[in-house]
């Protein structure tokens, strides 16, 4: 396709390394070391202590919240600001709306901006950037996006996922990217941030206490996804029965009110008072009934469900190989993925140990989220730069962070980011980027350091020939060898 | 008529296109130092193109505005939630400074203005806004101008002279009064040089990339055509990207800042002919809105102890349609959005005789219905912060517009 010369050598390993499984590379980067043994790079970072965890504990992230803590904010948030709506009189309009500056309690009635939530995101995001800039190649940290675009929340459902949605990152996601799938699901369907999100805390089992008090039913939100999205796959062979049946075992999943009548604010909770009693049939099996356990059985079978060892196996070819990846690495991943009962590690692994993976050309468009951490790595950007600016870019992309358009998350497919408006916009970034960038070293050896001597003909005219060192950085960004992976 | 070609009695006017241009100033002659406590500046902003004041203010009172500005309304609630200046107006998100300088009462807004232009021209209603003259016509000197001509001689302000920033004199400085030219160093933009470029490289290694850029840039090119008279706002030498008008800015501030520097100056941005994928709290508008944004910031921060006495207002040539249009876009209207910010301004409120925005209360059934005239707010300007008499401005500085009153009280 695109890159017609790479269909016959296959590509540089350092930029398989460095592109198709990492985040791309720095100035400082040990280019010899790592074309010397490119697997051995990836599988080192693999090893490291805790390298998928933003602890805060670190103190760095001091300022970071943990989902319980970060939902009771919000929640406190909004009851404020009902406070200060329900207090306004509300004139509809105001005729000439001239108001005295500074006049007499003003201030005090004016609607406040959800600012409370949005400071929590905005830490989180720093967390996560900082993190992307500081990895070695970056592999995990494109598992942990991986998993948390399948395992999606999206910030724009209410001001509570937007305060929780890194929280949900960081403690559902992180601790299992290199552990077992089965307990990263088991978190995931567990977390408030999930629960608010497809709707669970509003379904009610019709024959629970609660609902026949207040006949009020189930929704199949969660329920339909887990096994349409985080699990079995659409067209797998589950039916509708068992999309109901599934609802009906998780009714009670839920997180605690502001009014704490149910637990802690903002905790996850099993409310059995709203619970559909009595067994249930998953895909032919039978669950008893009791409680929270019903679910969880549940979700531990369908883990290890082959149709979901091909879902995962498919998504992750899909990933890291190409947009149409070969099916006998599929059918290897989905193997590995069964043997080792959903070892992420060793998923991971298997991956970086796929000839496929290091002799397809790298056809790929970096996704909005990579390209900006690729181009802040490759500029020498510093960690601890306020995350505003990758921010806005990313919601210029298309991309913004932990705010997909539907719960199926973004496109991992090429098509969706080659737009016309989604390149010109990053024409404009590695332009802006460009010019704000600090002491731009010699065109020619950032070409060296930041793409390698795989580079082609072009792109090293290309740059070679550029009016300023500005141009030749931009031009850099914005080649093929960069854009894609 | 072309309201930027080089009228050759400009005198004293120096062009410095590139190189060295920051040092502009050491061409003025300098001036003892004045003693006086209150030192004002004023500084113009021209948004050619046609501003759409409903997505840079929204009414997000008003129970009509969601449903005729469509996707693209302002809201302060979703992902990008508006910046809420009192009850029933809020700000682009993007326009973060502007709502501080607001809540800080160093910002106004006068929403639901117009010249007195009724048709949709951007070039007569650009000739109109500049000009100061009632109706389009031969212009060859701005209202601008002519009010810093209208100033005694020995007057510190007239002796500085006006500033005019960008490659080419905008209209509404142009005129008899000394008038120092400068322009940023250097200012190209992705859609230049480096745009052939990078296509080039595409068209060598990645057609998929180059077809989808081509296109990228033509839909960019698309926007910027006037779809109501079927000409095409080229690209009149102003700034259109945001770093531009931040950088002009930037130099513009360190030139009027100096004691014997200008006291007026006047910047044309261009681009806000938004007819094509406009975006509402993100996208094409609201990256320029954050250009003059970072514009005003730019002046805030430069003029330091100065922007205490300083006056920044942006004008354009009208609105644009209340209703969006098939291209998620607006065509041209009437209605729109002075903005007015600075430490000399009297803010915190939104100045509006607000129409509403059912059909009925539409100009034409279309566009924001104009109930203030911005030519009142400009002589409201002129007249606080440099003492210029209400007869002056009516038959001078604005010829004909004797009945209408400068909007006194802007300035604190």
């Amino acid at each position: 396709m695109a890159l017609t010369a790479s269909n016959a050598t296959p590509p540089d390993p350092v930029l398989v390394a460095l592109n198709r499984f990492g985040l791309g590379a720095r100035p400082g980067d040990e280019r010899g070391k790592i074309a010397a043994d490119p697997r051995g790079y990836l599988k080192a970072e693999l090893k490291q202590q805790d390298i998928a965890l933003i602890s805060p504990d670190d103190p760095r992230n001091a300022g970071l919240l943990d989902s319980t803590a970060a939902i009771q904010a919000s929640m406190t948030a909004a009851a404020e600001r009902k406070a200060a709506r329900d207090l306004k009189t509300a004139p509809t309009i105001p005729p000439t709306a001239v108001e005295e500056p500074g006049g007499s309690g003003e201030t005090g009635s004016k609607p406040a901006v959800p600012r409370v939530e949005a400071d929590i995101y905005r830490g989180e995001a720093q967390a996560r950037f900082d993190k992307a800039l500081n990895a070695d190649a970056g592999l995990v940290e494109r598992l942990v996006g991986f998993w948390s675009n399948h395992f999606c929340v999206s910030a724009a459902k209410a001001p509570v996922v937007r305060a929780s949605a890194g929280a949900f990152e960081r403690e559902a996601i992180r601790p299992f990217a290199l552990g077992r799938f089965a307990d990263m699901l088991l978190a995931v369907e567990h977390h408030p941030a999930m629960l608010f999100y497809l709707d669970n805390q509003q379904s009610i089992g019709p024959d629970s206490r609660a609902g026949k008090r207040r006949g009020r039913g189930l929704n199949e939100n969660l329920a339909r996804e887990i096994l349409e999205l985080h699990t079995l796959g659409v067209g797998s062979g589950y039916s509708q029965a068992d999309v109901t049946s599934f609802a009906g075992m998780l009714t009670g999943w839920t997180m605690a009110g502001r009014n704490g009548r149910l637990g802690e604010p903002g905790a996850f909770v099993f409310n059995a008072n709203t619970h559909q009693p009595g067994e249930a049939t998953l895909l032919g099996k039978t669950y008893p009934g009791g409680g929270m356990g019903q679910a969880e059985a549940a979700l531990n079978d369908i883990a290890r469900h082959p149709a979901t060892a091909r879902h995962i196996a498919t998504k992750l070819a899909r990933h890291f190989i190409s947009d149409d990846p070969p099916p006998p690495a599929i059918a290897r991943l989905a193997a590995v993925f069964t043997k080792t009962d959903g070892d992420l590690l060793a998923m991971a692994v298997a991956l970086i140990d796929m000839p496929e993976a290091w002799s397809t050309p790298l056809a790929k468009l970096r996704s909005p989220l990579d390209y900006v951490v690729a181009l802040r790595r490759a500029i020498g950007s510093t960690a601890g730069n306020e995350p505003q600016r990758s921010l806005r870019w990313l919601r210029a992309l298309g991309e913004p962070l932990w705010q997909p358009p539907g719960p199926n998350g973004f496109s991992d497919q090429t098509d969706a980011w080659t737009s016309p408006e989604g390149l010109k916009t990053r024409l404009d970034i590695a332009w802006q980027a460009a010019r704000q960038a600090q002491d731009i070293g010699n065109p020619d050896e950032m070409l060296a350091s930041l793409i390698g001597t795989s580079v082609s003909a072009e792109t090293r005219q290309a740059i070679s020939r550029a009016e300023s060192r500005q141009q030749g950085l931009a031009l850099l960004l914005m080649a093929p060898e960069f854009q894609r992976r | 008529m072309s309201l930027l070609c080089e009228t050759p009695n400009l005198s004293r006017r120096a062009v410095l296109m590139s190189g060295g241009a920051l040092f502009a100033w050491a061409y003025l002659p300098r001036f003892a130092r004045a003693a006086g406590n209150r030192d004002p500046r004023l500084i113009v902003i021209v948004l050619r193109g046609a501003l759409d004041g409903l997505s840079t203010v929204g009414p997000v009172g008003d129970p009509d505005y969601a449903g005729l500005h469509g996707d693209i309304a302002l809201s302060l609630s979703g992902a990008n939630p508006a910046l809420p200046l009192d009850g029933f107006f809020a700000v682009n998100p993007a326009m973060p400074v502007f709502a501080r300088l607001f809540r800080a009462g160093q910002a106004t807004v006068v929403h639901a203005a117009a010249t007195g232009y009724r048709d949709r021209s951007h070039f007569d209603g650009q000739d109109v806004l500049e000009s100061g003259l009632p109706g389009p016509g031969n212009a060859t000197t701005g209202w601008l101008n002519r009010a810093l001509a209208s100033l005694p001689a020995g007057d510190r302000i007239a002796k500085a002279g006006g500033l005019a920033v960008g490659p080419s004199t905008p209209l509404v400085i142009r005129g008899a009064a000394p008038v120092l030219g400068w322009a940023p160093q250097a200012l190209p933009t992705p859609g230049d040089a480096l745009v052939e470029r990078v296509l080039d490289l595409y068209d060598h290694r990645d057609p998929v990339l180059a077809a989808a850029l081509r296109k990228g840039l033509d839909a960019d090119r698309m926007a910027t055509g006037d779809a109501l008279d079927g000409k095409t706002m080229k690209p009149k030498g102003g700034l259109d990207n945001a770093a531009g008008m931040r950088q002009s800015a930037q130099g513009a501030a360190r030139l009027m800042a100096a004691d014997d520097g200008p006291r007026i100056a006047a910047l044309a941005f261009d681009g806000w002919d938004t007819h094509v994928n406009e975006g509402g709290a993100t996208g094409r508008l609201a990256n320029l809105l954050g250009g003059l944004d970072g514009a005003f910031e730019e002046f805030e921060k430069g003029l330091g102890s100065r922007w205490k006495d300083t006056t920044v207002v942006a004008i354009t040539e009208f609105g644009r349609t209340a209703r969006i249009n098939g291209t998620v876009g607006t065509d041209h209207g009437t209605g729109t959005v002075v903005l007015l910010a600075g430490g000399a301004i009297k803010g915190g409120r939104v100045i509006a005789d607000w129409p509403g925005l059912k059909p009925a209360q539409l100009y034409e059934q279309r566009d924001l219905a104009p109930t203030s005239d911005v030519r009142a707010v400009l002589k409201g300007l002129l007249a606080d912060q440099f003492g210029l008499s209400a007869a002056l401005l009516g038959d001078k500085v604005f010829p004909e517009s004797a009945a209408l009153k400068p909007m006194r009280d802007l300035i604190a």
